[in-house]
């Protein structure tokens, strides 16, 4: 097992145009962990995972100062390639985002634009991926069907094995569950202890269950600030700041 | 109380008569072009069709000259229209920055307001000495070997019909298309972006994959427009009831060729067949309409379906 | 695996990176040409059209082959009576139905009236001047105004049809069940409140349609026909600038062709003023919404 897959953020601002969405934050993921994202909506949870693969970079008006270091080179540094970055940086996002093609091809998508047609190459690491997703059970005998036919829990298992088909080294998550019913919801958290002993996991939620249930530890945002990060242990029972607790134990929003 | 219920009854009989008269209108039209072609379509059946001699004189009359060239034109008007159309599209909608893309967009429905007399007029004195000293010997040279470029260089012809058609339809495409591919959620872009691929890969696997049913169906209203165009065709294209394979030649149009004699068609017979040409026309109209109606109706629903997930 | 991947990525990167850049280049080209094209035309138009352009194109009658000078003034004319004749034909039927499908657009056969005025919105203009003339010029045994006001009407319905019909819809329901709540009955509801509220998008449908079918020729062709002098009466042939451009273009002779740019020239600014004109009324009404 490699220990690729830190990300590290220092005095990071960013703007969207005038307004300051993220003030001054300093963070650390370690390889191989569970992270995850939580605070009130609008508080920069969701901007904040989007700057590790430089996702905010298609949106005009966007500013960023500060360094994110990710396996100790500077992400936006001028030479960085995005692409490799993204390569490198997975994502799965709030609403599942299967392509309007087959269940196959949308695993293979990722290695094809590498230039890879090898067609046992390609069987392989599909089945390799939707056995590690918990999909292959249920999809094996049609993988020629469109994704589309999928249900919705099925469809977001399907965006995590299309994310890791390409061995990335973290893996971004923006609210996966928020648009699924409790089964799917437990499905997806259990895969997500499945794959941290591969993958740095960053995700973000707006259920604090949800971020005691999966991840080893726990950031707290609001408005833009980084409250507090800690143990998710310690974050839920013994939160070191007194907005912190506030949130936690549902005093507001 | 019942009393507003038979006035409401009445005013909804009374605007009735609006949008029957309007189903009456388009039965209308078929109908008489269907009966005044009758004659016609008695006498050459189905034959009018394929049969390829067109001679008012000894009242032979074969339509397939007319739909030999518009078939051409408005192929090689696509095949010219449709990339550029849909590559200043993608260019407006994924790379311009907003503000020029919508004064490029307020150009180019300038474009598709020019009337198409206009175009004709532009075509007759620049288009076409442009093809003739430009263009056609340029393709003559270097692509003479194929058939498609042989033969006397006239500068008028089905050539520069075509490209007149295309300059006509690309507009179109592009508004359409253009708004395809903004209605393609911007998350479905991100997770390909997120798959570490290009900006070029995204838009060509992913976004154009969403939109190919709409930009169809933009191409097929685009296809029906090229099809009746009259004037901006008439002339230019050479108006000669031929069949030939080199573009260079000249050649006739379903439309153009009423565009030219339906107002000097002295006897009945010959009324007869052009009326039954703009039946032809009026028939592919339907076809070509309904079934861009279709596509895009379904591409709608599909929309609607995933909007209620 | 993760070789695989990364080797495949370190072979290709560099290649994709150029494609990409190439991609953008042919996309900036295809926008960049079109919009050459249109500034190509526009330039002709306004270079040509202006240098042959005078005051005697607006007040004088065409002169006959061979004699300089004369213009348009019979065209000019023409082109106003034909869209008069035109708005008389499209814009009842065409508003009627459209309030009808706006107004009762659930039931299956509004349904049906949407489709077949989709399909009528794509009859090639030529068919509306044969259908014209079948009906008009046959009987009448003669060409006409009427009959090229009717040629062009019948092409405005669709257009206007549409967008009546998706302004009528666009009325917030609550202005709706407020006049009904009122004890009004519906055709004082749809005659006093919908239509009102709708009509800064009915009118920019119709200027639209007016803008498009300005500019027609092909329905004219064996309807309005084409006159030289000024049309003493709806049942005689009338010329339009149109036509008249389409006469003059065809010709041999180099003065008529620079009548023909001249009347480009005015054809072509009477369209788009017409056009922005119609832009007009939808901004208004939001202004007057805004404003509320």
């Amino acid at each position: 097992m490699d220990s690729t897959g830190r990300i590290e953020v220092k005095d990071l601002n960013f703007y969207y145009g005038t307004h300051q969405a993220l003030k001054n934050i300093s963070i650390t993921v370690e390889p191989h962990q569970v992270v995850a994202m939580i605070g009130p909506s609008g508080c920069g949870k969701s901007t904040l995972i989007r700057i590790f693969n430089r996702m905010n970079d298609l949106i005009p008006f966007t500013r960023v100062e500060g360094k994110v270091l990710v396996d100790g080179s500077d992400i936006y540094d001028k030479n960085t390639d995005v692409v490799s970055l993204r390569r490198k940086v997975g994502m799965v996002f709030q609403k599942s985002t299967p392509f309007p093609k087959s269940i196959y091809d949308n695993i293979a998508y990722g290695l094809r634009i590498l230039g890879i047609k090898d067609r046992r190459i390609l069987n392989e690491t599909v089945e390799k991926c939707l056995k590690r997703a918990a999909l292959w059970e249920e999809v094996k005998d049609s993988l020629g069907k469109s994704a589309l036919s999928l249900s919705g829990g099925q469809q977001q298992r399907l965006c995590i094995a299309r994310a890791i088909a390409i061995d990335p080294e973290i893996i971004l998550m923006d609210e996966p569950c928020s648009a699924l019913d409790p089964i799917a919801t437990s499905r997806i958290e259990e895969l997500i202890a499945d794959l941290k002993d591969e993958y740095t996991i960053v995700i973000v939620t707006h259920n604090m269950q949800q971020a005691a249930r999966v991840s080893e530890r726990t950031a707290f945002l609001m408005h833009g600030q980084l409250i507090e990060y800690n143990k998710t242990t310690d974050f839920f029972t013994k939160p070191s700041n007194k907005i912190t607790e506030d949130y936690i134990t549902g005093r507001f929003g | 109380m019942s009393r507003h219920d038979t006035s409401d009854l009445i005013f909804r009989r009374v605007l009735a008569v609006f949008p029957i008269s309007v189903l009456i209108l388009v039965a209308g039209i078929f109908f008489e072009l269907v009966y005044s072609s009758l004659p016609s379509l008695q006498k050459f059946g189905i034959g009018f069709l394929y049969h390829s001699v067109w001679n008012p004189v000894v009242e032979n009359f074969g339509a397939l000259p007319f739909i030999y060239g518009t078939c051409v034109t408005s192929f090689v008007a696509l095949l010219l229209a449709v990339p550029i159309g849909v590559g200043a599209a993608i260019y407006l909608a994924e790379y311009a920055p907003v503000k020029v893309a919508k004064m490029v967009s307020m150009l180019v429905d300038l474009l598709a307001a020019i009337p198409s007399v206009i175009y004709g007029l532009w075509g007759i004195f620049v288009l076409v000495p442009f093809m003739r000293t430009v263009i056609q010997p340029f393709l003559g040279k270097y692509l003479g070997f194929l058939p498609l470029f042989q033969g006397p260089n006239y500068g008028i012809g089905m050539l520069a019909a075509s490209v007149m058609l295309a300059i006509i339809i690309v507009p179109f495409i592009i508004s359409v298309a253009r708004e395809v591919i903004m209605a393609v959620p911007f998350v479905y872009k991100e997770s390909a972006y997120a798959l570490g691929a290009t900006r070029w890969e995204a838009l060509s696997n992913i976004v154009l994959s969403y939109g190919k049913v709409g930009i169809l169906g933009a191409v097929i209203l685009a296809l029906g427009r090229a099809i009746g165009e009259v004037m901006a065709v008439t002339m230019i294209i050479g108006n000669d009831p031929k069949i030939a394979l080199s573009l260079f030649s000249p050649g006739y149009t379903l439309a153009s060729v009423l565009a030219n004699e339906f107002a000097e068609a002295d006897f009945p017979m010959y009324l007869s067949a052009l009326i039954e040409i703009a039946l032809v026309l009026l028939l592919v109209s339907f076809i070509v309409n309904i079934l861009a109606r279709l596509l895009i109706w379904s591409v709608t629903k599909g929309q609607a379906a995933e909007g209620a997930k | 695996m993760k070789e695989t991947v990364l080797k495949s990525f370190a072979a290709t990167r560099r290649r994709r990176e150029i494609w990409d850049k190439a991609m953008v280049t042919v996309l900036f080209l295809c926008a960049a040409s079109v919009l050459f094209i249109l500034f190509v035309i526009l330039w002709h138009l306004i270079a040509r059209g202006l240098s042959s352009l005078n005051p005697a194109f607006f007040t004088q009658l065409p002169k006959a082959v061979g004699e300089k000078g004369g213009g348009m003034a019979n065209a000019i004319i023409g082109t106003f009576v034909l869209l008069i004749l035109a708005v008389c034909v499209g814009v009842p039927l065409g508003l009627g139905a459209g309030v009808y499908l706006g107004e009762y657009a659930h039931h299956r056969f509004a349904q049906t009236v949407l489709f077949v005025t989709d399909v009528m919105n794509g009859i090639p203009s030529i068919v509306f001047g044969i259908f014209a003339y079948t009906i008009c010029v046959l009987p009448m045994k003669a060409f006409s105004a009427l009959s090229g006001g009717l040629a062009l009407g019948f092409m405005m319905i669709p257009m206007i049809t549409r967008t009546s019909e998706q302004f009528v819809k666009m009325v917030p329901n609550q202005l709706r069940e407020a006049g009904l709540a009122l004890g009004l009955p519906k055709w004082r509801v749809v005659t006093g409140i919908i239509v009102p509220s709708a009509i800064g998008g009915i009118m920019t449908g119709i200027m639209v349609a007016l803008a498009r079918v300005a500019g027609e020729t092909a329905p004219l062709l064996f309807t309005a026909f084409g006159n030289l002098h000024y049309s003493q009466s709806l049942t005689q042939p009338i010329s339009a600038i149109p036509l008249q451009i389409f006469n003059y273009a065809v010709s041999p002779y180099e003065d008529w062709h620079r009548q023909a740019w001249a009347g480009a020239l005015v054809l072509i600014v009477m369209v788009f003023l017409i056009n922005i004109w119609a832009q007009y009324f939808v901004y208004s009404r939001k202004r007057w919404s805004a404003g509320k």
